[in-house]
């Protein structure tokens, strides 16, 4: 394998065979067609990125090179010679790596089972040769991990590292990340990104997968665009040196859209806060262990109309300071006020009646059934209530008619309201739960992280709903962490770090500096000088 | 009740319990396998009542208990064969196969036992014992824990030996990322579907064992549906051990000694009704479960079959 590496290693990016081939492939599933006819190469020494809206096609193309499914049309190769991946071993044998969007690890198995995972059964796991190569790969890449913890005590980050790790480990030719940066701060992605770069300096092939403009031109050697399915464009090395970000962006939005969309818009939206407080946090703490971090002390008012961020590095506590507020994680102290009225005592149950809302982050196991029909996921937390059901006997007519206005004014795209909610794309599924939690008599709203993982068209409309919603009066919190979108939308930003609110901001719009003082609170620099708001 | 604690009581006690937990033993660690890799194997009773056929046919045929147990291990296979074409490799639902197999193997094994024996139940002559110089001749628990034949020992070596496999190699690992995550294991390049035909065709070969020892050393004859419903302890054991070896050992002799303790206390001569008495291990097996079966942990992808790229 060192052999042929080093041969195309010789040959220019522009010029080369490119280590895989992809011609003319088209894969359907029922009802739609994921991939049409889509031919591309890809090339040692070249971060490759592949870009997409949601359902372009990006996942089953990475299905397809990754071994778990088979093209319908087309076919592959590899360094020119027409090559046939049945399976993951066979991707793997090919020296193919992927490391997925959803973590492909075992929880309960510690990062070095983890790392060694896929090894023939008669061998003992080697330790002290992946400890090695551990260090090895610390140095090289600044990948540092705890060889013993139990994989899903880690942070969803850690656990991305694990599985580049592994690719590295197996000497792998080509390596794809597949929405890799999702899960990422701003400065872990930055990191990815020059990791990406050192490796393909080292002579792998990698395919970037994102739907962030700006990371697929300051990451990418090479863009390939993807349009529901095919293939809508690609810009070559040469022509991306010759362009300024902003050129770029123009460009790939061009060719996403069709259309000419302006940059995404960082204006920062009029404050409708009014002077009624919506919801009041005292003193709130919950208890904390080795898998989940603790809260301590937050105190927090949200008014009416108002929107306040939570900003902050993934796993900071925000996703506990969300569910303590929508009752579903105890406090051991603390009080929670809706509109003046103590809630501390009430069930997720009354306080949703009573018009706090919570939109989780966990699409998948926590916010849907995946068997059921989108219809019935649309009422799941009304289930027993009119106008759904009369009586305790079910009116699925309504339920429908109601999925289906759901789908209409959020743009799900799907083939039906009875198509298992599953089946979806990632960004549709959000988008049945983003309509579910604004239907009916909301007061008070927490998002977290509303607009992970959805295309730029829907992140936009997502956004603007949010506004719109407090700007009829609701209170909303805003967990998110993609600080743009706080510094456009709150009217002020707390930042969590270590389980705390480090500081409360008011977001006035002041750009870079915000941004600098908002990124030291983070990091856990910047303690305690506004305690409260 | 004052004289119950006895010489007599305690040696048939300890005994009784020994014998009735082996089986339970075996079917456990065996089941314990099957469950880490991800399938829930309910047929492991009718496994063990094929290997107690087999077992005792092939130890009397040749007169050798060795080639007995062999013969036990091969019948607990073979119904795991079956389990493994259509549970893990088509896919089918564990439970109703499970079921079906057992139910099968009751009327198969009842079936030909007929033909061959018609109505007779012929015994095995009393299997040798290894006897353990100095320790056998201990009172009380001498003979009951230093005198059993040499596959009692077996069954404790495997305990160890599934514990080490379980912690320490890859294969342990391998059958444990198939109950958990199959479709990490199967991007990893493992073998999803072949590390869980091995894991139930090791179900098979321990429950078919189970089965001989249960003819062929605790009985000394075959009776159709003998089994009695040691498998499916087997399956409650493998439950509550909570992927341990050592637990389905102690849990198997804590049963065991419920079993034991209705014929024990029958010797003794005890003045409790007999029906209450037969009552006991079941309700032995309702209080462990009361107590310890909550939090019980169970492998995520348990009794879900894997199809690759499926969501």
């Amino acid at each position: 394998m060192a052999v042929a590496t080093d041969k195309l290693n010789d040959l220019s990016p522009e010029t080369g065979a490119g280590v895989i081939g992809v011609h003319g492939v088209t894969k359907r599933f029922p009802g739609v067609v994921a991939v049409d006819n889509v031919s591309l190469k890809f090339h040692p020494g070249e971060v490759h990125v592949l870009l997409g809206e949601n359902g372009a096609g990006k996942s089953t193309l990475v299905g397809i090179l990754s071994g778990l499914q088979e093209p319908d049309e087309g076919y592959l190769s590899l360094n020119g010679e027409k090559a046939r991946l049945a399976s993951p071993s066979a991707s793997l044998d090919a020296g193919i790596s992927t490391v997925f969007q959803h973590s492909m690890l075992v929880p309960t198995l510690t990062v070095l089972e983890n790392l060694t995972l896929g090894a023939p059964w008669y061998q003992r796991p080697p330790r002290a040769q992946i400890a090695a190569r551990m260090d090895e790969l610390k140095r090289e890449f600044a990948l540092s991990l705890p060889l013993d913890a139990i994989t899903g005590e880690l942070s969803l980050g850690q656990q991305q590292q694990i599985e580049i790790a592994r690719a590295l480990l197996r000497d792998s030719k080509v390596l794809i990340l597949d929405e890799a940066t999702s899960m990422l701060t701003p400065q872990g992605a930055q990191e990815l990104g020059e990791r990406m770069q050192q490796l393909v300096k080292s002579g792998l092939a990698v395919i970037f997968i994102t739907h962030k403009l700006a990371e697929a031109y300051r990451y990418g050697n090479r863009i390939s665009v993807l349009k529901q399915g095919a293939l809508a464009g690609e810009m070559g090395p040469e022509e991306l040196k010759g362009m300024t970000e902003d050129e770029a962006v123009d460009e790939i939005v061009r060719l996403m859209f069709g259309r000419e969309a302006g940059q995404t818009s960082t204006d920062h939206r009029a404050s409708t806060a009014r002077d009624q407080i919506a919801l009041k946090v005292e003193n709130l703490s919950t208890q904390g262990d080795a898998d989940v971090m603790g809260l301590h002390d937050i105190s927090l008012s949200l008014r009416a109309g108002e929107i306040v961020g939570i900003a902050g590095i993934d796993g900071n506590g925000q996703k506990q300071l969300a569910e303590a507020m929508a009752g579903q994680r105890a406090l051991t102290s603390g009080r929670v006020e809706l509109h003046g009225e103590d809630i501390t005592g009430a069930s997720v149950a009354q306080r949703r009646r009573k018009g706090l809302r919570y939109l989780t982050d966990d699409r998948l196991s926590e916010g849907s059934v995946g068997a059921f029909p989108i219809s019935e996921n649309t009422v799941l937390k009304d289930i027993g209530q009119p106008p759904f059901w009369v009586n305790g006997i079910e009116r699925p007519n309504r339920i429908a008619e109601h999925a289906r206005e759901l789908i209409r004014t959020f743009s799900v795209r799907t083939p039906g309201e009875q198509t298992p909610i599953g089946r979806l794309s990632g960004g549709n599924i959000q988008k049945v739960l983003l309509g579910r939690e604004l239907s009916g008599d909301a007061r008070v709203v927490v998002f977290n992280k509303p607009t992970y993982g959805l295309d730029l068209q829907n992140i936009d409309a997502s956004r603007q709903r949010i506004a719109e919603i407090a700007g009829r009066g609701l209170g909303v919190v805003l967990i998110s962490t993609d600080l743009d979108e706080l510094m456009a939308l709150s009217d002020r930003i707390a930042v969590m770090e270590g389980g705390r609110i480090r500081g409360v901001v008011e977001n006035d719009g002041t750009g870079e500096a915000l941004r600098l003082r908002i990124g030291r609170m983070m990091a856990g620099e910047e303690e305690h000088k506004q305690a409260t708001a | 009740m004052g004289g119950l604690l006895t010489e007599a009581f305690l040696s048939s006690l300890f005994t009784g319990a020994i014998v009735a937990a082996i089986p339970m033993l075996l079917a456990g660690l065996g089941e314990q396998m099957s469950e880490k890799a991800g399938v829930l194997n309910i047929g492991i009773e009718g496994m063990m009542l094929m290997g107690a056929y087999m077992g005792f046919l092939v130890a009397f045929k040749t007169e050798s208990l060795w080639l007995g147990f062999l013969g036990g291990i091969l019948g607990g296979v073979l119904v795991a064969i079956v389990m493994a074409v259509l549970c893990v490799r088509l896919g089918l639902n564990q439970i109703v196969i499970g079921i079906g197999l057992t139910l099968g193997v009751e009327g198969l094994t009842a079936l030909l036992h007929h033909f061959q024996f018609s109505r007779t139940y012929p015994r095995l002559p009393a299997p040798e014992r290894l006897n353990i110089p100095g320790l056998t001749d201990l009172p009380v628990i001498g003979p009951s824990l230093f005198g059993r034949h040499l596959i009692v020992y077996l069954a404790l070596i495997a305990v160890a030996v599934l514990a080490y496999l379980y912690r320490r190699t890859n294969l342990g690992m391998t059958l444990r990322a198939a109950g958990e995550r199959p479709a990490a294991l199967d991007v990893a390049g493992g073998n999803v579907l072949g590390i869980r035909v091995f894991a139930t065709l090791f179900t098979g070969g321990m429950a078919g064992l189970g089965g001989a020892y249960l003819a062929n050393i605790g009985a000394g004859l075959f009776i159709p549906f003998m089994t009695g419903g040691a498998g499916f302890i087997g399956i409650v054991l493998a439950m509550l051990a909570r992927g341990r070896p050592l637990w389905v050992l102690i849990g198997s002799l804590i049963f065991g000694a419920a079993l034991s303790m209705t014929t024990a206390l029958q010797v003794a001569g005890s003045n409790i009704p007999t029906d209450v008495i037969q009552m006991l291990p079941f309700a032995a097996v309702m209080l462990v479960l009361v107590l310890f079966g909550r939090r019980a942990k169970l492998p995520s992808a348990l009794g879900a079959a894997y199809e690759r790229g499926a969501r």
